[in-house]
This record gives structure tokens, C-alpha cells and sequence, in this order.
């Protein structure tokens, strides 16, 4: 797993406050931009003045250096294109991996919802310089970026900042796609769905959850009363003004019993959404507080997985399988399997080192690997 | 304490809730379907539609939670089930607003052929008495073009079209230049006995696909189907080959007519459908017109006779199905549409509001304008009730608008039939008012005594049965609900 945070080991003071820079080691770039920019140090001999800030991986001694921050080992990954936001205090904060096809930016850690199984633990506080600094990102990103998503947190809070962000990034990112995670309780609101459908991206795709065809269960996974009818409306609503919609049904103890029925639910009445994604739980944040009322083992719901993608399947609805391990699943779910974990946070056990399918295989988050995973890893051979 | 809320906390306390429209009818002593209005259906036992309808029923029983789902009550914690609802018969009923899509020209009344069961051909060769004139095929592109749908398919019928095949050009080409935003495609329905090279280089040019007839094995369609020669099948399945070499293999379909020889040989005609690469076959009613109602020996014993031709067949499919052939049977496809989706399969036979007229439309050799295939064969027996006016002399308005069109779209409108009603296979089912007008000589019948409704009746069942004993059928017909494509 990379570590996406990080301290510097040291680091001067001198800078003021937060700020974004692209990691480059050139050290001849134009004085006008400069400042944008923070020259990585592999020794004193390419330091030149003027950069926004300087980065190393091991100590560099240089006299009257600004901005200087020394970083640990572990953020090595970083080069050449790379954005980092770096803090007074010496945090730095990989933003945007040029390398990555899975750049998601953090847009709020406030949530509408308390789910069960959050990765991303809610915190009721104001961190709206989040927003500015995704803002400020987007001048950074290079054109040809062909993804960028945004997560929260629930990103529609913002509301009207919401809308002024994925119409940035169209207007600076025009060849750039867009996902948004959300749960889409915004949406019914027509008003705010009009003035989203207005932005006219060619392709963003809101990635909204449904967790069961029961609104008690759905709302129970979500711990939120009369959450199931606003995503269904919010849904309704988008697809009403064309916009994309991909559901997100992660699997688990709560959701497993109804989820053929969840898709049949779909296949029903919301037809025309354009892609849903059966995902497997991840190891994180609140999942491991609750992993009594959460853990199944994948091995043991095969067969319904099975069944959940051929009802969709079936009716035409672009299906995938995502955060799944090859030996888990039955052979019949292999079209619509996908190797979905980012990059960053994707590993392998043991048991996988002697597997012939390593290769065509998701593999594990890092945190299953480290906290629970299937009884039935074995290497296929 | 937990930061987390048990799930009771989300679940309904109350116990109150409102019943949607919904309607039942029993499947066995114990069981119960119950639908709705845009088709979604359960199989509930009858304690519980009882507890249901009773408002007794516990909101944390599973039957609770399903029909909830399936829209047939709302309570404190969700009300979307109306939105649903709404967005779904729009849906349904959208076909409505695109009026009629299919336009049959019968280019000729006469065929090579001398099949008993067909009331619409002649063996003659006057042209000028059975053949249509290029008057009347103006006329009729005119009252095509004229209707509202985006998409208009022309169909060439007979007797045998081929035997007018200058008539085809001419209409093809015609219809081309006179249209402006429509999208066109046209079909021929022909037997494929005289289908030569020219004509396929010309259906190639403008991509017209081929429907022909194969009623089955050798003897049997050479039994139905007498030509001079005995030779219909050879000619037929050199035809099939001959289009596919052309066209491909999916442009040309094949639609079998059952006759007394076919029961109880279903399997074989469904075989042969395979050697032939058919992906499906449509296992047809025995059909009620010419000489069956002439006779009066349609009986019930025919239509059992049907029944069990039909389910024979269904189940012979499900296991082609389960060992890896894939396969399907159309009326039940057409019927698991409904079940399983909000889209109209547009079988004119099965709609509700009928499908006559405003689904499909018949411009016949001599100018008559019929409101469907049956019309036009009710009318070659003496019956002109559903003959709604004549292209030389009447407008399109008045051919869209006659009563003798109207009445029975209203009249046969099952939603307001009595016994349709209240069946909860209703929005599954049609009108079908030339049917019972043929035989009951009124457009809605007595549904005890209509063979239409007895026999479609039997297949719902059935079916709703069927898929609820076996998941994997469940998976099956799911997917024979959405369209071939």
C-alpha cells in the first residue's frame, strides 16, 4: 500500500500556508512558473532558486533554501508530475499520481449518511478548504488526464460549490471524464439536478448506492430514515435530465439476502441507469467496528453473486464485478469481473504467489489483507 | 452505546399501511398470484393476501418487505412506490402516442400454393383482378407516411407478393422518395418458392428482410402447404439458404402455422426449426378463421389440443435451454415481456388497448383498408366489420377515425371488460376484439367461453408457476423478456 500522507522529517518554516505544487526535478523551468512547481532534490547539485517548494528523500544541506521538506522513504513513489499539497506543519498529501489511471480527490469528510460499512469515517466538521484546494487542483491537472473522480464525504453538500466544480473541470478539463461518489439524496431536488444537467459534461458519471429493494434495510445500512426514497427520486431525477448513473451495491451481511432481489429492483424500474457495480467490502474505517454484522465470506455467496449478475445481465444492464478474488467467484461472473482496486491500496497474499490467474486477478485491499479476508484463498494452478 | 441504530429503528412501528391497485386470482388451493398494474407479481399464500388485505400483516415478514417492493402498499417509510409506478405505465402505454408502426400492403391476392388453411389467396392468373395497382399502392404510401410513427415498417403480404414483384420495387423505391424523417423498413412475407437472385440483390440494396413460412418436417409442411410439384419445403429451405447467402442469417425469420397435422409432433417442428439455425420459434394457436369457423369444428378440443402442443413444446425448449442450446419460444416471450419489463412487444394480439388500427394496418390488392390480417380474412368470408374504408376514395382521417375502427378499440378495451377487469393477468393479456367478434359476434365475448381468454388464462398460470418451482427457469424467461436483439 502507498502512503498517500505523510510528515516531513524536517522541514523548514518558511511557508506561509497550504499550498499545491507539481513534483518535477527539472531545474531549469521558466521563471514565470516556477512557483507552481516543487523541485525534487537528489542532491544539492540541481537545486536552483525560485521553486514554490523543494522536496528530497534523503537530507540535502544547502544554505538559505525555502520551503524546504525532507521526506520520508515511504513517499518515494512521487515524481516527475506528480501534485502533492504541502502544510506549514510538514504534512504532505499525495493529491494527483500522474501514473495512476485512479486519481479520486477528497471533496469533504461531512456526510448525510453514517453507513455501516464507511471507509471513509464522516467528521462533522468545516473543511470546506478541501473544496478550495480540489479547485485549485484542477488548474494543476494536465489536460491529457483521461479520469479524475471525486469523493467524499458527501461532495452534493456543497451544493451550488458542488456545481461550480464539476463546471470547472469541464471548462479546464474538457477531454478529462468525471465520476462522482455520492448518495444522490441531492438529486431529488429537480432544481439542483436541472442546474447539474446544465453544466452538459459530455462524461460524468454520478456513482450513487443502493443497498436493498427494502427502504428499511437500505436506510438501516445507510443510518438514515427516508434515505432510500430521495436516492431512488435523485435518480429518477438525473435520469430524467440524461445524466449518468452508475449504482453501487457494496456486498455484505446486510445486503446479501436481498441482493437478487436489489436487482431485480433495478432491472424493474430503473432500467436506464448506465452501469452497476457489485463491490466487495472493504477493510476499512467503520466496516472494522462492525465487522460482526458485516463479514460474510465471499466464497460462501457465490452462487447468489451469480445470480445477482445474470438478472442484470439479463436484462442488458452494463454489469461489473469489482474488489473480488478469482478463486471466490464462479466462472460464470468472469465477463463481468474487473480488477478495481487502486493501484495504491491493492495487494496480494500468499496463497498467490503459485496462482496461474495472478495476473487476471483484483486481488485484495490492503486492508483485507491485513484485517479479514475469504477462508478460501488458494492459488489457481 | 452504540453510535450505530439497530435496524428496528428503520423498520415501520406503526403497522399501518395503504394498499396499492393490485388484483389476484388463485393458483392452487394454497397459493395465490397477485399483480399490478404495470405487471410486476408475486405468489403469495392465501393466509398472507388475506393478512394483506386485512392490514394485519406484519411489516417484518419477508411477503411485507417484498410487496412493498413490488409496489403493492406504502407506508411511513417509503412513498416512491407511486413515482415507480407512474414512470412505468408512461412506459408502457408510450407505444400508444407512436400510433400505428406496421403497414401490410397485400400486393397480390394470388399464390402458387393451395394451403387449406389460408382464406386470402387465389389460384388464377388475372393480374388485373387480384393484383394491387400502382394507384392503390400510391395511396396506400401516402395513408403510411401520414401516420405519426417515427418508425413505419412496410410489410408485403399475399396471397404470394413475389408474383408482384414489380409492385414491391415500385413501392419500396416510391415510399423512399416521398418520405422525409421517417426511418423505413420493410419485410416480405412469402413462401420463398419463387424468390430469385434479382429479387435479393434488390432486398439487399434496400436492406428488406424475409419472413417465410416452415410449418415443420417434410411431410407435415408439404402436407399443409400443397403446391404443384409437393415440393414447398425443398423450395422453402432452399430459399432460407439462398436469403441468408445474400442477407445473413438473421434476415430471414420463419413463422410456422399449427394445423391438426402438427399435434403432437411438436418436438420435430421444433427440431427442424434447429437444423435450420432458427434461434426460436413461434408456436402458433390454431387459427379460428376460414375453414375451422365455416364448419364450426373449432371446439374446445382443438384448443386443448393446443394447450398441450404448447407446453409439450415450452418444456422440450427449457431443457434444449439447459443443456446448452439456446433457444426460444416467441408467444411466451412475448408474454414474459409484460411479466418481466415495462416495454409494449406490440403483438397485436396480445394488446390492451387492441392493436388493430393504431398497431398494425392492412391496405388490401383492391384498395380496402382492413384493421388487421384477421380483418381482411373476415371480410374474405363475408364479415366487412372491420373494414374501415377504401384508399381511392376515402381520407386519412376517415379510415383512423371510423367507428367501425373506434368502437371496438373501446368497446374490447380489456382494463373495462367485465371478468378483465378484475383478472390479474389483465395487463399480460389483449383486447383480441376481431377474434371474439369472429366467433362470439360481439368485440368482447363472455370470458368463461372465449377460447382466447381460457387459453391464455392456462399459459399464465402456468408460466408464473413454472418459474416460481425452478430458478433457473426464473433466469430463462427473464431473459427471453427482452428483445431478440
Amino acid at each position: 500500500m502507498l502512503k498517500l500522507h505523510g510528515s516531513a522529517i524536517s522541514h523548514d518554516a518558511t511557508l506561509m500556508q497550504r499550498g499545491l505544487f507539481i513534483v518535477t526535478k527539472k531545474s531549469e523551468l521558466p521563471r514565470t512558473i516556477k512557483s507552481k512547481y516543487a523541485l525534487l532534490l537528489d542532491n544539492y547539485l540541481n537545486y536552483e532558486e525560485g521553486y514554490g517548494a523543494y522536496i528530497s528523500f534523503s537530507e540535502v544541506k544547502i544554505s538559505n533554501i525555502k520551503n524546504y521538506f525532507y521526506l520520508p522513504k515511504e513517499m518515494d513513489y512521487l515524481g516527475e508530475g506528480d501534485i502533492i499539497r504541502i502544510e506549514p506543519s510538514g504534512r504532505i498529501n499525495s493529491l494527483f499520481r500522474i501514473n495512476s489511471s485512479h486519481n479520486t480527490i477528497l471533496l469533504t469528510e461531512q456526510c448525510n449518511h453514517y453507513c455501516l460499512m464507511c471507509s471513509q469515517p464522516p467528521k462533522n466538521i468545516d473543511d470546506s478548504w478541501l473544496m478550495d484546494d480540489a479547485m485549485a487542483l484542477l488548474d494543476l491537472i494536465p489536460r491529457e488526464t483521461r479520469n479524475i473522480g471525486f469523493s467524499g464525504g458527501e461532495p452534493t453538500l456543497y451544493g451550488d460549490h458542488f456545481i461550480d466544480l464539476i463546471n470547472k473541470t469541464k471548462l479546464i478539463l474538457p477531454n478529462t471524464t468525471v465520476d462522482v461518489l455520492s448518495n444522490g439524496r441531492a438529486f431529488s431536488d429537480s432544481i439542483f439536478t436541472s442546474k447539474f444537467a446544465a453544466i452538459n459534461h459530455f462524461d460524468c458519471v454520478l456513482g450513487i448506492p443502493i443497498y436493498s429493494d427494502d427502504p428499511a434495510r437500505h436506510d438501516y445500512v445507510v443510518q438514515s430514515k427516508g434515505a432510500f426514497d430521495e436516492t431512488i427520486l435523485g435518480i429518477l431525477n438525473l435520469k430524467k435530465y440524461q445524466q449518468k448513473v452508475e449504482i453501487r451495491i457494496v456486498i455484505h451481511k446486510q445486503t446479501i439476502d436481498r441482493l437478487v432481489q436489489t436487482c431485480e429492483f433495478i432491472a424493474s424500474n430503473l432500467l436506464f441507469v448506465d452501469h452497476v457495480a457489485l463491490m466487495g467490502l472493504e477493510m476499512m474505517g467503520f466496516t472494522r467496528a462492525n465487522l460482526d454484522q458485516l463479514w460474510i465470506d465471499p466464497f460462501e455467496y457465490k452462487d447468489i453473486l451469480s445470480e445477482a449478475v445474470d438478472v442484470l445481465t439479463c436484462y442488458g444492464i452494463n454489469t461489473s464485478v469489482y474488489n473480488h478474488q478469482l478463486c471466490v467467484i464462479n466462472d460464470d461472473v468472469l465477463p463481468n469481473y474487473k480488477k478495481s482496486i487502486s493501484d495504491w491500496k491493492n495487494e496480494y497474499v500468499d496463497q498467490c504467489d503459485s496462482c496461474l490467474k495472478k495476473s487476471e486477478c483484483g486481488g485484495f485491499f490492503s486492508s483485507s489483507k491485513m484485517y479479514r479476508y475469504s477462508d478460501h484463498i488458494k492459488a489457481i494452478i | 452505546m452504540s453510535k450505530f441504530q439497530p435496524i428496528e429503528f428503520y423498520k415501520n412501528k406503526k403497522n399501518e399501511y395503504s394498499l396499492l391497485p393490485f388484483r389476484f386470482e388463485p393458483l392452487s388451493e394454497v397459493n395465490y398470484a397477485v399483480t399490478n398494474l404495470v405487471g410486476e407479481h408475486l405468489i403469495i399464500p392465501r393466509e398472507t393476501l388475506e393478512d394483506f388485505v386485512k392490514h394485519k400483516l406484519d411489516s417484518s415478514s419477508p411477503h411485507y418487505i417484498n410487496l412493498r417492493a413490488k409496489h403493492f402498499l406504502v407506508d411511513d417509510k417509503t412513498q416512491i412506490a407511486k413515482e415507480l409506478l407512474s414512470i412505468k405505465l408512461k412506459t408502457k402505454y408510450r407505444v400508444l402516442s407512436e400510433f400505428t408502426g406496421l403497414h401490410i400492403f397485400v400486393v397480390s391476392l394470388r399464390c402458387e400454393h393451395s394451403c387449406p388453411y389460408c382464406q386470402v389467396s387465389r389460384q388464377s392468373d388475372d393480374k388485373i383482378k387480384f393484383d394491387m395497382s400502382t394507384d392503390i399502392a400510391d395511396k396506400s404510401i401516402d395513408l403510411a407516411l401520414r401516420s405519426p410513427s417515427k418508425n413505419i415498417k412496410i410489410e408485403f403480404q399475399g396471397g404470394e407478393p413475389l408474383l408482384n414483384f414489380p409492385l414491391i420495387k415500385y413501392i419500396v423505391n416510391a415510399a423512399k422518395s416521398k418520405q422525409k424523417e421517417k426511418n423505413l423498413s420493410f419485410v416480405i412475407a412469402t413462401n420463398l418458392a419463387l424468390i430469385t437472385e434479382e429479387i435479393l440483390l434488390f432486398c439487399k440494396q434496400h436492406g428488406i428482410l424475409i419472413s417465410t413460412s416452415l410449418d415443420g418436417p417434410k411431410d407435415i409442411h408439404n402436407l399443409n402447404r400443397p403446391r404443384p410439384g409437393g415440393n414447398s419445403y425443398e423450395k422453402a429451405v432452399e430459399g432460407i439458404q439462398m436469403v441468408r447467402a445474400h442477407l445473413g442469417i438473421d434476415a430471414v425469420s420463419a413463422l410456422m402455422t399449427t394445423t391438426k397435422n402438427s399435434l403432437g409432433r411438436v418436438k420435430e417442428i421444433i427440431d427442424e426449426y434447429l437444423k435450420f439455425s432458427f434461434t426460436g420459434i413461434f408456436l402458433r394457436p390454431l387459427s379460428p378463421y376460414g375453414f375451422a369457423l365455416k364448419t364450426k369444428t373449432y371446439s374446445a378440443y382443438d384448443a386443448n389440443k393446443w394447450h398441450d402442443f404448447y407446453l409439450e413444446g415450452l418444456e422440450y425448449i427449457i431443457d434444449l435451454n439447459k443443456t446448452g442450446v439456446k433457444f426460444r419460444e416467441y408467444y411466451t416471450s412475448t408474454i414474459l415481456t409484460k411479466i418481466f419489463t415495462s416495454q409494449e412487444p406490440g403483438y397485436v394480439d396480445l394488446m390492451s388497448p387492441s392493436g388493430i388500427g393504431i398497431g398494425a394496418i392492412v391496405y388490401n390488392y383492391d384498395g380496402l383498408v382492413y384493421a388487421s390480417d384477421e380483418s381482411r380474412m373476415l371480410a374474405e368470408m363475408g364479415d366487412t366489420s372491420f373494414e374501415l374504408g377504401n384508399v381511392l376514395t376515402n381520407s386519412y382521417e376517415d379510415i383512423f377515425l371510423n367507428p367501425k375502427l373506434l368502437d371496438p378499440i373501446e368497446e374490447s378495451f380489456a382494463f373495462s371488460v367485465p371478468m378483465c377487469n378484475d383478472c390479474a393477468f389483465e395487463t399480460y393479456c389483449g383486447a383480441d376484439p376481431v377474434f371474439h367478434h369472429a366467433i362470439y359476434k360481439d368485440f368482447v365475448g363472455r370470458k368463461p367461453e372465449s377460447e382466447f381468454c381460457n387459453r391464455n388464462m392456462k399459459i399464465f398460470k402456468y408460466l408464473i408457476e413454472r418459474m416460481d418451482s425452478e430458478p433457473y427457469i426464473k433466469r430463462l424467461f427473464m431473459s427471453w423478456a427482452q428483445s431478440n436483439a
